[in-house]
């Protein structure tokens, strides 16, 4: 059963690391490489929003520590890309850990802890907007130089498996967490967290390394969209955009579940791409039908996409949904 | 530094403009007092009642403060309807669901706006417009003025509605102890709808106070929604005189910050006040016990 | 009428596919009465924060392919009709990405607009994958064609041109009326170029002798600017300068104009409204007399004045973005006449010699140096009962400049 739980994880992974290689779209790749990095974003917000229960609104603090750690220190100080991604995901666990340390300790739960979430991201858009040394609005601009070394890929695809490599490892340490002490005490304090303190679970550390472990995987995603994009500004690495792109993937796809954030940003972006064919000559029109199919998911499909997966396809849904 | 003149009529600024906010964040503490649930919409249905004012007044030449009688009702009833159709029977009382489907709504409103209004930025421009109080060294502005005084009007409304008719204490009761309150014959669902409905009256009187001084598009109600947030918290979630007077404080700091640090940076001073407040004391200035 | 293939179903992709291998492969004189039509790739924020600016700007590529098609396509290849592949960009850098790859396996021969900074460096970027041309339509960042990317170009002027530009000519005009402004303010969007605005402002303007008595810094929306005209009223400076976006200018303006500051001129730079034919007509006593150095199509153009006359048929204001749209994607259809095929590399090489004048703009030739249009330049406006004039330079002038704007 150990290795069992991880047969899902594999058979996506594969099934996603085929794409390249049966279809040459690289459109389709865009999309996906797109996807990827949303879903690491979401893989983030699920392990504290999703396992441990606390909601977030301001997952772009942690996407934009990532984005900013790496562009800047590639930028002003010329460190080699793979130690800035790995210096960025140190910064975006100390940052969670901040945050965790300050709202945790003050006792801040549900709407509150959302809240102020949400007051650090902008307090950082507004500060990175501001200063000299994040470019100040005019952001800052990496130097497009393809190569392994620089974490720059020539090719669509090599891009793919690389943000995949990514989702794989976020997909793996979820599910190690969904099978671990660790995460049933997350668990245990998403259920009530008086009775898990009364149990002699130690709340507190507990939140601590889930928000620490949260922003670290977030922070990946902000690496790879710079090394994609090779791009970054206040709005796009702190704006309230990716807060709830990270927040809505779990909540669509599964909350709490390893397979959740994946399926949750694969069927959002999907349906975004869909709609785009009803845009016409009207803007917007495309959006509206995406909030009403958004809502009617919502309305008719509660647990998420794996929720309806579970009525319809139960032996499936138990398999892959842990 | 600047001379007292400056810096008093700043603070007069800041007071008026927080009136304004404390409106807007109204509906917003009061639906998350009974419903608890912070409502992602309220920017959007902020937009789409300002987008009926400027209507009514380019279409059918009707006074925006007029605008305000006709739109107050019609908005409730949206509100009524919008809780009791849309987001209650979705949500099913879970909270991830409620914060989808609110979500959900903003992208819908906001587009149905793009879509039908496209995405021009619009003003009503009237005498009264540019109309000024002249006191002294100060010029005040007549338009905001009557903001001030509408938004104080409102929340006594609301405050009496609240505290002293049968809906209010039914309305509290639901608040304080949903299952009780049911148990004791009160329809949730209705009571629900309601609040939601006032918010939503709150929103269009708002929108009629706004646009003789602010402009409309598709997006304006993302500039005051955060505002908000932090009014509500400040306030105490929940809470009308909590609202109105943390609307008037963020008025009156925003105004002295941005005069201080500018006004880019000068929004920092908010949110830091909304960090502090939520670290220090949650329950905010008049909250309940979270 | 067709103008618009916003979004082709697989079977016209195909087909559309084949027959551009078709144009590409067979020698000129077999070719059919009737070529493959030539996909354009316009990119523009239609939906989101700048939807307003993106809808002018996809007008006016709309025109200029009606016109150019009208006109009997591209000659050179046997007046191959342009055909549109729209993209909404959603203003967002993300989308304007997803739009360019999607434009490419639609077998766009080149892009044209972005309209916002970072949707521009992000969507050109994405284009230089595959060596597809990508004409940027309003971008000023300096940093688009500072990147030494071979396939993007701007026939607007960039920041630092424009910047030039503006002090240049305030200078000039401020000479001519005999040094009325010495004292100046700045107020600016606490964005992209704003911020950048300023600060060059800051260090050139004291060279020519003039006072900066404050920059101010407004966000993006800003709910109220009475503080900013508080100050202003007491600082009482000649000048104030101010780059703002649409909706701040607005309030900046009717804020002014209650609070009675009236200095001796306003001049924008590269503002969102002062060039804005609906803030004018919105607003005719705030924008009276304020000047703005800005993208503006050549007012004695006769072309001009024909697109013009369609555009304000159509019930919209005639503002910059379809000029510059207009002639980008008409130095586009020059590029693919002189290039004789609809192939990237031969456009990207015929645009870098390129020497087109048929724009609108007030430009001389056009002549692309590191993908910069070194013909390019702003021109400064003033609203003048309530029309918007060119006052600088007087190449171009259809008025002279009113300095003091108050007498």
């Amino acid at each position: 059963m150990r290795f069992s739980g991880y047969i899902p994880i594999l058979v996506v992974t594969a099934a996603l690391a085929v794409v390249p290689l049966v279809f040459s779209s690289n459109s389709l790749f865009n999309f996906m490489v797109m996807s990827l990095i949303i879903t690491l974003a979401a893989q983030g917000w699920n392990i504290l929003g999703g396992v441990a229960g606390q909601t977030s609104f301001g997952h772009a603090l942690f996407f934009g520590v990532g984005c900013y750690t790496a562009a800047m220190l590639q930028f002003h100080f010329g460190v080699n890309a793979w130690l800035a991604f790995l210096l960025a995901v140190a910064a975006g666990a100390a940052a969670g850990f901040i945050l965790g340390f300050l709202s945790f300790r003050a006792g801040l739960r549900g709407s509150y802890f959302a809240l102020i979430t949400l007051a650090f991201a902008e307090l950082m858009r507004i500060l990175a907007n501001a200063s000299d040394w994040t470019g100040g609005a005019a952001g800052l601009l990496l130097k497009l130089n393809p190569g392994f070394s620089n974490m720059q890929f020539e090719s669509r695809a090599s891009f793919l498996w690389l943000a995949l490599a990514f989702v794989f490892i976020g997909l793996v340490i979820s599910r190690a967490i969904a099978g671990s002490r660790f995460g049933a005490q997350l668990v245990a304090v998403r259920e009530n967290e008086d009775a898990a303190r009364a149990l002699g679970v130690d709340v507190l550390s507990v939140k601590l390394k889930a928000i620490s472990l949260s922003g670290a995987i977030t922070a990946a995603a902000g690496v790879l969209y710079v090394q994609n994009f090779l791009y970054i500004d206040a709005n796009i690495g702190f704006g309230v955009w990716i807060s709830i792109e990270a927040l809505l993937a779990p909540l669509v796809g599964g909350r709490g579940l390893v397979l959740g954030p994946l399926i949750g940003t694969f069927t959002l972006h999907g349906l975004g791409e869909l709609t785009k064919s009803f845009a016409g000559r009207i803007p917007g029109i495309d959006l509206m039908v995406f909030a009403v199919v958004l809502i009617g998911v919502v309305a008719f499909a509660s647990g998420g996409v794996l929720g309806l997966l579970r009525r319809f396809a139960p032996r499936l849904a138990r398999r892959i949904a842990v | 530094m600047y001379s007292p003149t400056i810096l008093i009529e700043a603070m007069i600024n800041g007071l008026l403009t927080g009136a304004i906010y404390a409106l807007i964040a109204l509906g917003l503490t009061l639906v998350y007092g009974v419903l608890h649930i912070i409502n992602f919409a309220h920017g959007a249905i902020l937009a789409s009642a300002m987008f009926a004012v400027w209507g009514l007044n380019v279409l059918a030449g009707v006074d925006p403060y007029l605008a305000i009688l006709l739109l107050a009702p019609v908005f409730f009833c949206l509100g009524y309807g919008v809780q009791r159709l849309v987001i209650g029977p979705a949500a099913k009382g879970d909270d991830g669901n409620i914060l989808l489907i609110t979500l959900g709504l903003s992208i819908f409103i906001e587009n149905a706006l793009l879509a039908g209004f496209g995405s021009d930025t619009r003003s009503i421009s009237s005498d009264f417009s540019f109309a000024v109080v002249e006191a002294g060294p100060f010029l005040i502005s007549s338009p905001r003025l009557v903001g001030f005084a509408g938004s104080l009007i409102v929340t006594a409304i609301l405050w009496f509605i609240m505290s002293r008719t049968d809906a209010g204490k039914a309305i509290r009761a639901v608040a304080r102890e949903k299952l009780g309150a049911s148990l004791m014959g009160i329809d949730v669902g209705h009571v629900y709808a309601v609040t939601f409905g006032l918010g939503c009256a709150a929103l269009a009187v708002a929108a009629g106070l706004l646009m003789p001084t602010f402009y409309v598009n598709p997006r304006v109600g993302g500039a005051f929604v955060n505002i908000a947030f932090t009014i509500v918290v400040l306030g105490g979630m929940g809470s009308i005189p909590g609202a109105m007077i943390g609307g008037l404080l963020i008025g009156l700091v925003e105004s002295l910050s941005g005069l201080l640090l500018g006004e880019s940076l000068g929004q920092i001073g908010i949110f830091i006040i909304f960090i502090l407040v939520l670290l220090l004391k949650p329950t905010g200035l008049f909250g309940a016990k979270a | 009428m067709k103008l618009v293939e916003t979004h082709l179903n697989r079977r016209t992709i195909l087909k559309g596919g084949a027959a551009a291998l078709a144009t590409l492969s067979a020698p000129a004189v077999l070719r059919a009465a009737e070529p493959a039509p030539i996909k354009v790739g316009i990119l523009q924020p239609v939906t989101g924060a700048l939807a307003q600016d993106g809808e002018y700007g996809r007008l006016g590529a709309e025109l200029a392919i009606e016109d150019i098609n009208k006109a009997g396509g591209i000659k050179s290849l046997g007046g191959a009709k342009l055909q549109m592949v729209f993209g909404d960009a959603r203003s967002n850098p993300e989308a304007g990405t997803q739009e360019v790859e999607r434009m490419q396996e639609e077998g766009v021969v080149a892009v044209v607009g972005g309209f916002a900074s970072p949707i521009c460096l992000a969507a050109s970027q994405a284009a230089s994958r595959y060596d597809l041309p990508y004409l940027v339509d309003v971008g000023v960042s300096d940093q688009i064609t500072g990147r030494g990317l071979k396939n993007t170009f701007r026939f607007a002027p960039g920041f630092s041109i424009c910047t030039a530009a503006a002090i240049q000519n305030l200078v000039r005009i401020n000479e001519a009326a005999g040094k009325p402004a010495k004292t100046v303010a700045l107020v600016h969007e606490d964005g992209l170029f704003g911020s950048g605005l300023a600060k060059l402002m800051a260090t050139e303007l004291p060279k020519y002798g003039f006072e900066i008595l404050e920059q101010i810094a407004v966000p993006t929306p800003s709910r109220d600017l009475s503080n900013v005209v508080l100050r202003l009223r007491s600082l009482n400076p000649d000048l104030i300068i101010p780059s703002t976006y649409y909706g701040e200018t607005v309030l900046l303006a009717r804020t002014m104009q209650q609070q009675r500051v009236r200095p001796k001129a306003v001049y924008a730079v590269l503002n969102g409204a002062a060039s804005n034919r609906r803030f004018v007509a919105e607003f005719p006593e705030a924008a009276e007399g304020v000047m703005d150095c800005n993208h503006w199509y050549d007012p004695r153009n006769e072309r001009s004045k024909a697109v013009q006359a369609r555009v304000e048929a159509a019930g919209k204001p005639y503002n910059y973005n379809i000029p510059l749209n207009y002639s980008s994607v008409g130095l586009l259809a020059d590029a693919l006449e002189r290039a004789g095929a609809a192939e990237r590399g031969k456009v990207i090489e015929a645009l870098n010699t390129s020497t087109f004048k048929e724009h609108l703009m007030p430009y001389g030739e056009t002549k692309f140096v590191n993908g910069q249009n070194m013909g390019a330049a702003p021109v400064s406006t003033q609203v003048q009962k309530g029309a918007i004039r060119v006052v600088y330079p007087g190449d171009f002038a259809d008025a002279k400049p009113m300095f003091p704007a108050n007498g």
